[in-house]
């Protein structure tokens, strides 16, 4: 089984191979085919006096030209994705990024060996279209808490630790070009400083695209990736910083003070861009109730008016996009329908893996391209003060640190956090912008060395590093809802104890922020009722709509441990007294009829699939305040159609109904209202017409249970019935087995 | 004073809780109790900014819980002196980087042992649905109308989480009877309690960052 496996796989290496051999054919061919078409219309002068025939065929592809060389461009480095993806074994040991890099050399190498000019990593594509996604992306879905949490550490590494790194890096070359003299003797120490600030700036989608890959600890991750986002701010003032004093030539101490003034309107400034954006974002979410369609395209929309925004102030772009995403999304999660956060997420992630890809690949494109000057002892000495002035950085740093941290970074964590500090494209766009052409060639040369170095050497060996030091991993566990209340709970014992103590800690500002947050700010930002809604109940919701999801989806019990377990309401419910069974029970034999009933109808049910128009998705029960009758209204339509499904007509005394969403095929979402039975549904366990079966009867052997846990009963059932085959079926059966809930909890959302 | 000076001796409370922070802890007793030697629950009760903690009652009740003393009593106090004021806040003192792994274990355990006793006020050693519930609905209290359905769907699916991780395999006319202090350990686990419970206030090595001082 493994080896036809491998061989299939195998089989299509040749095949992708083949596919980028003829892409990159073709795009040379492209690109060299503007002089076909030119010689073309040369040849349409000269025949305009005869009557030509009308042309069956045309060639014009001047007319396409752009869109479909970017085009070209995005699909080979996507099929290098897929095709790395496919190979086994690579992965593991070579991370996604060096394999990229190693591909666009190969392109770029191919490119020259044409005779072709190859495009360069343009610093305004760059920094206009291939970062904003991915920064976004990692804002969007930022884990608030650990940030929060680490908020202090974060900038002290963010600013100090790359204050240090700019200094001592600018100082070190300095003195080394001094000391070397030669070539190296004109470099002016300002222009060295600007080379540190480049260089010594850690990059988030190096970060990214390495640490994915290895699932470090929660703490750790968000260090790395923390600084390497709020770095941003340092660098953008750096840089300008020693670019105009560079023009300038002298350094006065007012200029310095501006300095540090301008770090502040910068991050200050970006975040606040984003904050508005971030507001104006969540606010408009407010209204889309009715244009569901469009709610994806306003929360990127927003957030790239706040990066395009800051950029036009020379403000850090980077933070006001980070601080939109983060302000934004608790509101607009609210707000948008479930689909549309899909959309929202799956667009994301899309967008910034396309750019991630592109980046690395033109990452190694321009290396090949790009006018190179090598200079053996500026490389090395740059290559070697990166890793010194790192490590010492960060130790430094954490001795300080840790004076003020409750949970301190040990040695093990403090040598992840020196090992990440990746530098990546940025620091390349960066250099490209340099406007110094003598000293630009050495010093990008450096640069892309030190990036190389940084991404190839520390990427591919940092996993086996973190397995060796035995570095604690991500745990894989989902939220539980015991851990959700007791976090809360939590929160609300410490803010307790901070008052009793009279101390006005974290807690206490924390406790304040969010009363704030829920008495007036959600008023205004979240629509309906949504906006009283607690969190825990959300957490709720979302959670048993996640489970459901996902049991549709996967369509097997292995994935859930809790369906596994045999436990069920009845094991925690406190015996009341006897009911009565009003539905009596049936046969196995019967039971295993009605089965094979309902799967046959299952199927043909699937066909008869309701089309829907591209404007008016399905009203998603969990957020719309519909009425009760719509909902009627609906199930009845939807019961007269599909029969086959029932709705367990409920003894419930004492059970509380929930909601409980079914999902019967990809394209609907409904809730059943329990208490409304359907009408004429009996527990006649009557097979014969196929319309009329009534599952009822399976699940009254265990009657009088409540809601959610149904399922996990008829688990319980099949499991004793052998011949069970169609797992899927049955789950979906099952699932649709669970009680519908009252509207009382719409109320509720 | 003095007494306070042996209070320090205690051996559960001596390595971590710093003579000036039981100073200041001492300093806050006495202006809740209007300087008497005990304070009651009524002292608790007019602490103003509490008023807006949906637990409220619950952290009140703790300070006067005789199992949280340490001393394998049960039942409440009506009034509770300085000793056992800060035998309760002893609970919330951090980690440091000196703690042994097994020390940061039975600190885990203290701490969870806290939250045990808060949630099982029945004072049987554990948790019932009907006790799991209040928990909740008290957690939901302050948010606005939500009515007890809400929270018994919670509490119900928690308990139902906890009884299918602990014991997996149940017949149907088993009956679980309440979450034991081992069950509750195990679902907690995952939280790292010794990290997460503390107050920054009772660490003995970081200073302390006072934001704002409550006269009240």
């Amino acid at each position: 089984m493994a080896e036809l496996r491998l061989a299939r796989r195998s089989s299509f290496l040749p095949l992708t191979g083949l596919m980028c051999v003829l892409l990159l054919v073709f795009v040379s061919v492209a690109s060299a085919s503007r002089d076909v078409t030119r010689g073309d219309s040369h040849n349409q002068t000269n025949s305009t006096a005869h009557k030509k025939a009308f042309p069956v065929l045309s060639f014009n592809y001047e007319h396409v030209r752009k869109p479909f060389e970017i085009s070209l461009w995005i699909l080979l480095a996507l099929l290098m994705k897929l095709g790395f993806h496919i190979i086994p074994g690579v992965q593991n040991i070579v991370p996604e990024s060096c394999l990229l890099i190693g591909v666009g050399l190969l392109v770029g190498g191919i490119i020259k060996a044409i005779g072709e000019e190859a495009p360069v990593l343009d610093t305004k594509l760059f920094f206009l279209y291939l970062l904003p996604p991915i920064i976004l992306d990692a804002g969007y879905f930022l884990p608030i808490r650990p940030f929060t949490e680490n908020m202090g550490t974060i900038l002290v590494f963010a600013v100090v630790g790359t204050l240090w790194n700019t200094f001592f890096i600018g100082g070190m070359i300095y003195g080394v070009c001094r000391i070397e003299g030669g070539q190296l003797a004109s470099v002016d120490p300002l222009s060295c400083l600007l080379f540190g600030t480049i260089v010594s700036a850690v990059d988030p989608v190096a970060v990214l695209a390495v640490f994915e890959e290895i699932h470090i600890n929660e703490l750790l991750h968000i260090l790395v990736f923390g600084e390497s986002l709020l770095n941003d701010a340092v660098t953008v003032v750096l840089y300008h910083l020693f670019e105009e004093f560079t023009h300038a030539g002298t350094v006065t101490v007012v200029d310095a003070i501006l300095g540090v003034v301008c770090f502040f309107v910068v991050s200050l400034g970006g975040i606040l861009v984003g904050a508005i954006y971030g507001i104006l974002g969540a606010f408009t979410s407010r209204f889309t109730s009715h244009t569901r369609v469009i709610e994806p395209l306003f929360v990127f929309l927003y957030s790239y008016m706040a990066y395009l925004s800051a950029e036009v102030f020379h403000l850090s772009g980077i933070m006001s996009l980070i601080a939109c995403g983060v302000v934004m999304r608790p509101y607009v999660e609210a707000n948008v329908s479930h689909k549309s956060y899909t959309t929202i997420k799956y667009f994301l992630k899309m967008w910034s893996s396309v750019s991630e890809t592109l980046i690395f690949i033109f990452l190694g494109v321009s290396t090949v391209a790009g006018p190179h000057a090598w200079n053996w002892t500026f490389v090395i000495v740059t290559v070697v003060l990166c890793l010194v002035s790192r490590v010492l950085g960060v130790i430094g740093l954490t001795y300080i640190i840790n004076k003020f941290r409750i949970v301190k970074l040990t040695k093990k964590d403090q040598f992840i956090v020196a090992y990440g500090g990746l530098r990546g494209a940025i620091a390349f766009s960066l250099g490209f912008l340099l406007t110094n052409s003598e000293m630009k060639n050495m010093f990008l040369t450096a640069i892309i060395t030190v990036i190389f170095f940084t991404v190839i050497v520390q990427g591919m060996t940092i996993r086996p590093l973190v397995d060796l030091l035995a570095v604690k991993k991500k745990k894989e566990s989902k939220r539980s809802i015991n851990e959700e209340i007791h976090t809360q709970f939590l929160d609300h014992l410490l803010t307790g104890i901070e008052d009793i103590c009279g101390h006005y800690g974290h807690h206490h500002w924390k406790d304040k922020l969010n009363r704030f947050n829920k008495a007036y700010v959600k008023k205004w930002l979240i629509a309906g009722e949504r906006s009283t809604e607690p969190q825990l109940i959300s957490f709720y919701n979302k959670m048993e709509m996640k489970q459901a999801m996902m049991l549709v989806e996967s369509g097997s019990t292995a994935q859930l441990p809790t369906i596994v377990s045999s436990v069920s309401m009845q094991n925690i419910k406190p015996r009341g007294p006897a009911r009565q069974r009003a539905i009596p029970s049936i046969s196995k034999s019967r039971e295993q009829e009605i089965r094979k009933i309902l799967r046959a109808n299952l199927q043909k049910t699937r066909q008869r699939l309701r089309s829907y128009s591209r404007h008016d998705l399905m009203i998603d029960p969990f957020e719309d305040n519909v009425s009760e009758v719509r909902f009627r209204r609906q199930r009845v339509e939807m019961e007269r159609r599909m029969s086959h499904y029932l709705t367990v007509p409920a003894n419930r005394q004492e059970t509380p109904p929930v909601r409980k969403v079914c999902f019967e095929s990809e394209h609907k979402v409904y809730t059943y209202d329990d208490s409304k039975s359907p009408r004429g549904w009996t527990a006649e366990p009557d097979p014969s017409p196929p319309d009329a079966v009534s599952l009822l009867n399976e699940s009254s052997q265990r009657a009088n249970q409540s809601s959610e846990h149904r399922a996990k009963h008829n688990d319980e059932l099949r499991a004793k019935v052998p011949d069970e085959k169609e797992e899927q079926d049955q789950l979906k059966l099952s699932r649709c087995l669970s009680d519908p809930g009252p509207n009382k909890e719409e109320d509720l959302s | 004073y003095d007494t306070f000076m042996t209070v320090s001796c205690h051996s559960y409370v001596d390595t971590s809780i710093s003579l000036e922070q039981i100073e200041n802890l001492h300093k806050r007793f006495q202006r809740l109790s209007d300087n008497e030697e005990t304070i009651s629950r009524k002292h608790l009760d007019s602490i103003p900014s509490l008023d807006n903690n949906p637990i409220k009652k619950q952290i009140i009740e703790a300070f006067f819980d005789k199992r949280n003393q340490h001393q394998d009593e049960v039942g409440s106090c009506e009034e509770i002196g300085f000793e056992q004021f800060l035998m309760v806040m002893s609970h919330f003192r951090p980690p440091s980087l000196k703690t042994t792994e097994e020390e940061k274990e039975a600190m885990r355990k203290e701490k969870l042992r806290f939250l045990f006793n808060m949630h099982d006020t029945g004072n049987d050693g554990t948790i019932t649905l009907v006790e799991y519930r209040k928990v909740v609905e008290e957690l939901l209290s302050k948010s606005g109308d939500i009515g007890q359905e809400a929270a018994k769907a919670i509490a119900d699916a928690a308990m139902l989480e906890v009884a299918s991780t602990n014991v997996p395999h149940m017949d149907p006319d088993d009956f679980y009877e309440g979450i034991t202090f081992e069950h509750f350990e195990q679902i907690l686990k995952g939280l790292e309690m010794e990290t997460r419970m503390y107050i920054r206030f009772l660490d003995v090595e970081t200073p302390t960052l006072r934001c704002g001082k409550s006269t009240s």
